[in-house]
């Protein structure tokens, strides 16, 4: 019911407003065009200035509302320098906004018709002001390719040596973490091995190199505060994307090629906690390409912590071969799980309300 | 005048006697109404047709944006009205994911591709070249009326994909694979997407033809005296635009049909390693980076070919209401060519994060901020033109200046994505969305409302209303703003796009008041658009009639014809063109501008 009368109101305004603009068009017609046309021309000079200022003071009002939402201190260097970096393009294309708009509208209130006859300033080219304008912004682009192409090629170089490479693939929706375990060494997978009950990211059995991996099914990816790593990106199905917003980064998961990224984290959960007054905060993947009806919910989390609290953790997983390979007995591994945990599917599904 | 005499026999035959007494036997010939207003082949009426789609294709895209700002801004409600619309789609008056991903991506290929493509530059290229250059009609009129035909084909496959059980595509307007490949991968990348597939096809088949079609006019059928550097500039860029779609669309029919071979024949030209729905598929060595080349290789220059109109029409519609020459005439047309040919080398600054070699990002990045050159040239000529103008006020004029002032805020941020390391961050997220809204959803649509509004005097002898053109004008730049200013800030803190819940993201959630906002204003401005689209048609029977040719006082062409224009556009022959088009300065008559067809005073120089 009350939609039906939504719909009345909305066009009943519509009637209002279509009544008004032929009324005045008569109006116009009886009071003669050249008056109308003064007249009318000054109260729109007038309502655009209007509109910048407000705009112009709307832009501060959204600046004040923002700021301190957005997010925190990057919590890596290449993040730090991407700061740095957006800070100095938004000062230069600041600059360029605010002057441009502001000679816009100003002329625009300037030079409106009052209705006297006036002749304007015939002024058709001026090649000098067209080389003064091309050159400069020119000069401004070179700059920012400058600085822009140096962060390009230190985010995008090779990763250290000592780096600790951890694979995360996507899949329909969630993403899967492999940690190389005890040998340091991810073994090799084969998507025609993959077996959603015991097998989920295809682990080739006969490469003893899988024997120790170690896989999170629950999205979390740990690593060690002020240690590098090296994610192996991959997909099971279709393109996905991890994006890590706090660290200013991110790489598409393409099935049938596997990408990189690298980075060093500065900061642990806990302290970025205390930076952000926020003791739910937590850093979070998500999903950055499109991926299907479930693309929002592929939330996964980065869990930075201490050289001390990684190893309490990685102590407490078990391999994922000890769980899943069929009729195999765990081999007795240092690290490995106690004889009697029962065997945990750890997959967390993220539920929307 | 028959199509083998202008063809064949070439331009000149059209200015000849023969033209005077073959038109008056055409205006006794009486026209079928299905020859007149249906399969027309005049290029007056197929502008019409183009127009119309576009502005029924805009209402049903913007209606969809509507729906899904519902879902966003207030996740937590049900809206009964949803479900009147879309059923089972809306259980419970709440959108299914599944169809909320439907949405998004048919409101992208609709707004992209049949509103600011076909209805932008199907209708001002139809309108205004031919009178622009001096010609009765375009080349091959035949051609012109199966380029409608056509686009209007693609309309209804594209019209029946939102009808079907498994619903439209559903992959975002970018239709990556393997997502838009396979069944399994969504319901969408059912029978919606062969259908979506099938309609593009046509589409593309249509856009060649009318290209062919301008750029063969332009060149061709000018009148005398009007040479290439005495073209208006809506002229030089709808031919630009044509260039940029003959020579990018094909390579998308081409990803297309890749497309359709690996969904329905069994091939991996973007298959590789994929477990989906249960089972391993049989697809091996293909790559799904080479759609995404194959796309944004049209991808980019379409965007380019929705700005385009829109300068050249702002270009005219500014010098005209200032009553002042377009500032740097030439220049204006070396940054078309500029912006031209390097739409061509950019492409790949949309797939910075898809893992490509560093060394090939950093070309495209060079190319990319080299492409904001031409484009600041141009804003730059804009604001000197209208400075030490006499600027009259028409809702045309609001809306140029309002596409400059857009322009201006969605190109700058485009320098910012165009820095690869910068795009790192904000790839996919809400930041890449404001740009691409402010500039071509706003900016191009401004520039699209100038032309309408300027040119529907020509159209159909009537002015539209100047009360409801100023509101219009008015809540739409403001709302715009207030919709796309806020979600830069969004995507600065790295909230993702095409997300149908932030709720579970600590993030992210905490932007909900915004989004809120944001969806209370698209609904505002949403229905704002509908009051132009009843000014529009109700102009077009009860609008202020025109009482001369010249209404607005200017230069070009297509204001010698007849308030009427009939078949063949003037009556006797074919104005012959002593100037360029901006003359707008003292004829020594009183008058404050001097029309193309006046020829040049003893003495006076050319400019």
């Amino acid at each position: 019911m009350s939609g039906f009368i939504i719909i009345t109101l909305i066009v009943l305004v519509f009637i209002v407003i279509y009544q008004i603009g032929k009324a005045s068009e008569y109006a116009a017609i009886i009071r003669g065009e050249e008056k109308v046309n003064a007249s009318t021309n000054r109260t729109i000079a007038i309502l655009l200035v209007v509109t910048f200022l407000l705009s112009m003071w709307g832009i501060w009002m959204c600046n004040d509302l923002f700021k301190g939402r957005l997010l925190p201190v990057a919590a890596c260097a290449t993040g730090v320098n991407y700061d740095m970096m957006f800070n100095m393009t938004t000062l230069v294309t600041g600059i360029v906004f605010f002057l441009t708009q502001a000679v816009l509208f100003w002329f625009a209130f300037r030079y409106r018709s009052t209705g006297e006859k006036r002749t304007t300033f015939f002024f058709p080219h001026n090649n000098k002001l067209e080389i003064i304008w091309t050159t400069i912004p020119a000069i401004a682009m070179a700059i920012l390719v400058a600085i822009g192409l140096r962060n390009w090629f230190d985010v995008t170089s090779p990763a250290p040596a000592e780096a600790t490479v951890v694979e995360i693939v996507g899949k329909q929706f969630n993403w899967l973490i492999r940690y190389p375990g005890k040998d340091n060494e991810l073994g090799k997978r084969d998507f025609h091995k993959i077996n959603d009950a015991n097998n989920i990211l295809g682990l080739d059995w006969s490469d003893p190199h899988n024997m120790d991996d170690i896989i999170a099914q629950n999205g979390e990816l740990h690593v060690v505060v002020n240690r590098p790593v090296k994610l192996l990106i991959g997909s099971r199905d279709v393109i996905h994307d991890v994006g890590l917003p706090h660290f200013r980064m991110k790489m598409d998961a393409v099935p049938g090629i596997t990408t990189t990224l690298w980075f060093t984290p500065t900061i642990t959960t806990d302290s970025m906690k205390s930076i952000t007054h926020n003791p739910d905060f937590v850093y979070e993947i998500s999903c950055d390409q499109v991926c299907g009806k479930g693309h929002y919910s592929m939330r996964g989390t980065v869990i930075v912590q201490t050289q001390a609290d990684y190893d309490k953790w990685m102590a407490a997983q078990q391999t994922y071969y000890s769980q899943n390979a069929p009729g195999a007995t765990p081999p007795a591994a240092p690290a490995a799980t106690p004889a009697d945990a029962p065997k945990k599917d750890t997959t967390k599904p993220v539920t929307m309300k | 005048m028959s199509n083998h005499e202008i063809i064949i026999d070439g331009p000149n035959i059209a200015h000849g006697a023969e033209s005077a007494t073959d038109h008056h036997g055409h205006e006794h010939h009486e026209q079928h109404f299905i020859w007149k207003y249906i399969f027309s082949q005049d290029h007056k009426m197929i502008s019409k047709q183009f127009l119309v789609t576009g502005i029924i294709w805009a209402i049903i895209g913007a209606l969809m944006s509507v729906f899904f700002r519902l879902q966003l801004g207030f996740p937590d409600s049900t809206f009964p009205i949803m479900e009147k619309f879309l059923g089972d789609w809306a259980k419970g008056g709440k959108l299914t994911p599944e169809f909320y991903y439907a949405l998004i991506t048919m409101h992208g290929t609709i707004l992209v591709f049949f509103v600011l493509t076909a209805g932008l530059s199907g209708t001002f290229a139809n309108l205004l070249i031919p009178f622009q250059v001096g010609a009765r009609d375009m080349a091959s009129p035949f051609m012109n009326m199966l380029s409608y035909w056509f686009f209007f084909a693609a309309s209804i496959l594209m019209f029946t994909s939102l009808f079907v059980e498994t619903g439209p595509a559903s992959g975002g307007w970018t239709t990556y694979p393997p997502l838009s490949a396979l069944k399994e991968a969504s319901l969408g990348s059912g029978v919606g997407m062969d259908l979506w597939l099938l309609s593009m096809a046509l589409f593309v088949v249509s856009s060649l033809l009318g290209g062919l079609n301008y750029i063969t006019t332009v060149l061709n059928m000018r009148t005398k005296g009007m040479t290439m550097t005495r073209l208006p500039l809506t002229i030089w860029a709808l031919f630009f635009t044509a260039v940029l779609g003959v020579l990018s669309f094909p390579v998308l029919f081409s990803g297309l049909v890749l497309l359709i071979f690996d969904r329905n024949f069994g091939t991996s030209f973007y298959l590789s390693e994929i477990f989906i729905g249960g089972k391993a598929l049989p697809h091996v060595g293909g790559s799904a980076i080479l759609y995404q080349h194959l796309f944004w290789f049209l991808g980019h220059p379409e965007v380019y070919i929705i700005m385009l109109p829109g300068m050249g029409m702002a270009s005219e519609v500014l010098s005209t209401n200032s009553r002042k020459p377009i500032f740097g005439y030439f220049a204006m047309i070396i940054s078309l060519i500029g912006i031209t040919l390097l739409a061509f080398l950019v492409w790949a600054h949309h797939m910075f994060v898809t893992g490509m070699s560093p060394f090939l990002g950093s070309i495209f990045v060079l190319l990319t901020l080299l492409i904001a050159v031409p484009s600041a040239v141009k804003v730059f000529n804009w604001l000197t033109t209208i400075w030490r103008g006499n600027i009259r006020f028409t809702p045309a004029m609001l809306f140029a200046l309002g596409f400059v002032s857009l322009f201006i805020s969605g190109g700058l941020t485009g320098i910012f994505l165009g820095n690869s390391a910068l795009d790192i961050h904000l790839h996919d997220t809400y930041f890449v969305v404001a740009h691409f809204h402010i500039v071509m959803g706003v900016s191009a649509f401004f520039g699209m409302f100038a032309g309408i509004y300027h040119w529907f005097p020509k159209m159909f002898g009537r002015f539209m209303n100047n009360s409801i053109g100023y509101i219009h004008f008015f809540i739409t730049f403001i709302g715009a703003y207030l919709i796309f200013w806020p979600m830069h800030y969004e995507g600065i803190a790295g909230m993702p796009r095409r997300y149908y819940d932030y709720s579970a993201w600590e993030s992210f959630k905490h932007f909900q008041g915004i989004n809120a906002f944001i969806s209370i204003v698209a609904i505002i401005v949403f229905f704002t658009q509908l009051l132009f689209v009843v000014n529009f048609f109700t102009s077009i029977f009860r609008g202020r009639k025109l009482t001369t040719m010249n209404p607005w006082g200017s230069t070009t062409l297509e204001w010698t014809t007849p308030i009427h224009p009939p078949h063949g556009n003037w009556v006797g022959e074919i104005p012959e063109v002593y100037r360029w088009p901006y003359d707008y300065k003292d004829d020594g008559h009183g008058n404050d501008f001097v029309p193309q067809t006046v020829p040049l005073k003893p003495g006076e120089e050319a400019h």
